[in-house]
């Protein structure tokens, strides 16, 4: 029961750090329209960029997720400037094919600066472990603080676009670019805004991510990246609580099919659920369901 | 004075020209009324002047600047809006979410909140629904909102594309009516209608548009009794 327990909440706390990428793929697709399949590594940046900051440099952990937070935020901002921007209105398979090889570019950026071998990441998370139920249950830190993180996040967001100008533009270029424009919303900036959340949300799950495994490579991002896609599509591509629910609900199936299953097939696993669910209710579990207006 | 100058102004759809070189003018507190078929270019010619398509050639002057080449989203700061064809309300968003969009160019929160009573005023039914998803109102309430959204950036020129469109006669009258006390607070209207009929009733000048060109304009009271017009857009 104990063991149970143990690897349902780290289930969930690696859904968390999935449910916090995940947001940047949906909230991504939700206002611009687009899979930024980048999205993966520049969360590897973003680890690269905290190990140089406290490893090689010597930083505290918080200065750190900072660094790693402006790196990622400036980088997704210039991905979108210079990459995306220009192919508004092209066909949707152009741009994924430019988001594809922004991917490789970035990968391969990464792999000329810092090799191809693994680095080892120092946690950013020195706090001491759970222990409950007499030593039963001890749960890490790391766990908790990606839980955390993800609550804190989703709430901080949420509250952003209820109750912000800019979250309301947001709602509003994601239903109707062009009518969000005769709002005089700009909509190149929310869509440069958007892609700033993304990243900055990129660095903190980087940061997560390689405290909870801490073998850091230029291919860090792209299984967790692919995972988190999953999520975002399983949960209904475009919906933030779908996000959330996708990643938990990933990460818990990951976690209990590596522990009870096999851990070879525990991947197998997660992407059969999520062709399973697709054919049941092919927008995901909160996705809206599609009316094209023609 | 004009306030709105259109001159010469040629649009594309890739190669196929759907604008070709149209020129009239919009008089400060005037309707001006385009009338014209489907596919005549009068909705085109709306998303040009508020830039949601690009012109190919010539100029939209507004109070005597170029706008032809400004940005959409800045023209709403300037005075100008735009209720689009088919209303274009955000569905999802509620009724005052829907408004306070409206209001997004202006920063000042009292003076939005008196701009949101006074269209409440106007429009009762939208404070009765103003918790309600915009995409569960009627037809007629939706092009309400979208009237009542378009007032919220206190414009100086209201562009309105087919407001009377798919609506039952009941709420045809009434839009009318909108439409003609929104003019008598001050706000010059530029009206693409199908019902040349109403238009003509409420325009002081008209012209009717035929493939992207401007085949007739003139008084809208002398065209409603032009031969012409009668046999091709009164069905009479």
């Amino acid at each position: 029961m104990m063991s149970f327990l143990s690897y349902f909440i780290s289930g969930v706390s690696l859904g968390s750090i999935y449910a916090i990428i995940a947001l940047g793929y949906t909230m991504v697709y939700g206002i611009a329209r687009m899979l930024n399949f980048a999205h993966g590594d520049v969360i590897m940046i973003g680890g690269f960029a905290i190990f140089t900051a406290v490893t090689t440099m010597g930083l505290p952990p918080m200065a750190g997720i900072l660094i790693g937070v402006v790196v990622c935020t400036v980088l997704g901002v210039t991905i979108e400037r210079v990459a995306y921007r220009p192919l508004r209105g092209a066909s949707s398979l152009a741009v994924l094919i430019t988001a594809i090889g922004i991917s490789y570019l970035l990968q391969n950026v990464a792999l000329l600066i810092f090799g191809s071998n693994s680095h080892q990441f120092t946690s950013v998370v020195n706090l001491p472990n759970l222990v409950l139920a007499d030593g039963k249950l001890n749960i890490s830190s790391t766990t908790i603080v990606a839980i955390a993180a993800c609550i804190v996040i989703m709430i901080a967001l949420t509250t952003f676009i209820n109750k912000t100008r800019t979250g309301q533009a947001m709602l509003a270029v994601s239903e109707d670019r062009g009518a969000a424009s005769l709002m005089g919303i700009d909509v190149n900036k929310t869509i440069a805004v958007t892609f700033a959340i993304g990243s900055a949300l990129a660095a903190i799950a980087g940061a997560l991510l390689c405290s909870a495994y801490p073998s850091l490579t230029p291919y860090t991002g792209s299984m967790p990246g692919i995972k988190a896609f999953t999520a975002a599509v399983f949960g209904g591509i475009g919906s933030i609580p779908g996000a959330l629910l996708g990643g938990i609900i990933l990460g818990v199936i990951e976690n209990l099919s590596k522990a009870y299953i096999s851990s070879q097939l525990s991947d197998a696993i997660v992407f059969a659920v999520l062709i399973i669910v697709l054919l049941v209710r092919p927008t995901g579990i909160l996705g809206r369901q599609i009316n094209e207006k023609v | 004075m004009a306030i709105l100058e259109v001159k010469n102004l040629e649009v594309y759809y890739g190669v196929i020209q759907a604008i070709k070189g149209i020129s009239f003018e919009v008089n400060q507190g005037e309707i001006i009324a385009l009338i014209g078929a489907n596919g005549a270019g009068k909705t085109t010619t709306l998303q040009t002047i508020t830039g949601l398509i690009p012109a190919k050639a010539g100029h939209i002057i507004y109070e005597g600047k170029d706008i032809t080449k400004v940005p959409g989203y800045k023209l709403v700061s300037m005075g100008i809006a735009h209720v689009p064809e088919g209303r274009r309300v955000f569905a999802e968003l509620t009724v005052l979410q829907n408004l306070k969009l409206g209001a997004y160019t202006r920063k000042d929160k009292s003076e939005i909140d008196e701009t949101l009573k006074s269209i409440y005023q106007r429009f009762p039914r939208l404070e009765e629904r103003k918790n309600q998803p915009a995409g569960t109102l009627s037809g007629g309430e939706q092009q309400m909102l979208a009237m009542g959204r378009a007032l919220m950036s206190r414009p100086k020129l209201m562009l309105m594309d087919e407001p009377s469109m798919g609506l039952s006669p009941i709420y045809v009258n009434e839009i009318f009516d909108i439409i003609k006390e929104i003019h008598k607070s001050g706000t010059t209207v530029l009206l693409v209608e199908q019902n040349a009929k109403k238009a003509l009733s409420i325009a002081d000048k008209a012209y009717v548009l035929e493939t992207g060109t401007i085949a007739l304009s003139g008084d809208a009271k002398e065209l409603m009794n032009n031969d012409q017009v009668k046999k091709a857009y009164l069905s009479e």
